[in-house]
C-alpha cells in the first residue's frame, strides 16, 4: 500500500481551492484553527468537532516507572495527556470504501 | 468548545471575513483530514499532532452479557498522536489538576 503523508501545505491548498482567499490567508487560517484548538486544550477544556471527533485532556496521577536501560525505578510525575476520540462517522469512513480493515 | 464555537472565535479574530467562509474553511480542513485517513494516508501537523490509521486484527470477542464467544472482524481505526509542542503546552499551562 502506498501511504502518503499529508501536511499543512496540502491542507491549506485545499482551503485555497475551496474558498476564494489568497494562499497566504488560507495558510494563516489553517494555523488559526490549530492555534485556537490548542489554546482551548491547554486550558484543559474539551474540543468537539461534530462528524469528526473530540479531543479531551486527561489528568494522569504519579506512578512508578523504570529506566529501561538501567532498570532503576524513577517516579513518573503527574501529567496531562490529550485523547482523541473519533466520531462514528469518521470510523465508518475509514472502514468504508478505500482502505478496508482486511488484508495488511 | 464545539465546532460552531470555534467558528465564532475565528470570526471575532478575523472580522474581515464572512462567517460563511470561515465555516467552509473549518469544514474543509476536517473533511480533508478525514478523506486522507479514508485513503489510508497519514496527516502530520507539526507542533499539533499526527493522524494515522491503525489496523486491528480480527479477534475472538465475547458478548459481555451472555458470555457467548463471537468473532470480531479486523478493522481500521483513526489514531491521533499529540505533537511535542502541544504536549508540552498541556503540561505547562493551566492547572495540573
Amino acid at each position: 500500500m502506498t501511504e502518503k503523508t499529508i501536511t499543512r501545505a496540502q491542507l491549506s491548498e485545499a482551503v485555497y481551492q475551496e474558498v476564494g482567499l489568497s494562499r497566504n490567508e488560507s495558510a494563516d487560517l489553517l494555523e488559526a484553527v490549530l492555534g485556537e484548538i490548542s489554546t482551548v486544550l491547554a486550558k484543559g477544556e474539551t474540543v468537539k468537532i461534530s462528524s469528526f471527533g473530540s479531543f479531551s485532556v486527561r489528568s494522569k496521577g504519579q506512578r512508578v516507572g523504570r529506566n529501561p536501560k538501567t532498570g532503576e525505578e524513577v517516579p513518573i510525575l503527574p501529567r496531562r495527556v490529550l485523547v482523541f476520540r473519533p466520531s462514528q462517522l469518521l470510523r465508518k469512513r475509514i472502514n468504508g470504501a478505500g482502505s478496508g480493515g482486511k488484508g495488511r | 468548545m464545539t465546532k460552531s464555537e470555534l467558528i465564532a472565535r475565528l470570526a471575532s479574530t478575523h472580522p474581515h471575513l464572512y462567517q460563511r467562509d470561515i465555516e467552509r474553511i473549518v469544514t474543509t480542513i476536517f473533511d480533508e483530514i478525514a478523506a486522507a485517513l479514508g485513503r489510508g494516508d497519514r496527516v502530520e501537523l507539526r507542533g499539533f499532532g499526527a493522524f494515522s490509521v491503525r489496523k486491528r486484527d480480527p479477534r475472538q470477542g465475547r458478548n459481555p452479557r451472555t458470555g457467548e464467544a463471537v468473532s470480531v472482524e479486523g478493522k481500521a481505526i483513526p489514531f491521533f498522536k499529540t505533537g511535542k509542542q502541544l504536549r508540552e503546552r498541556l503540561n505547562r499551562e493551566g492547572g495540573r489538576e
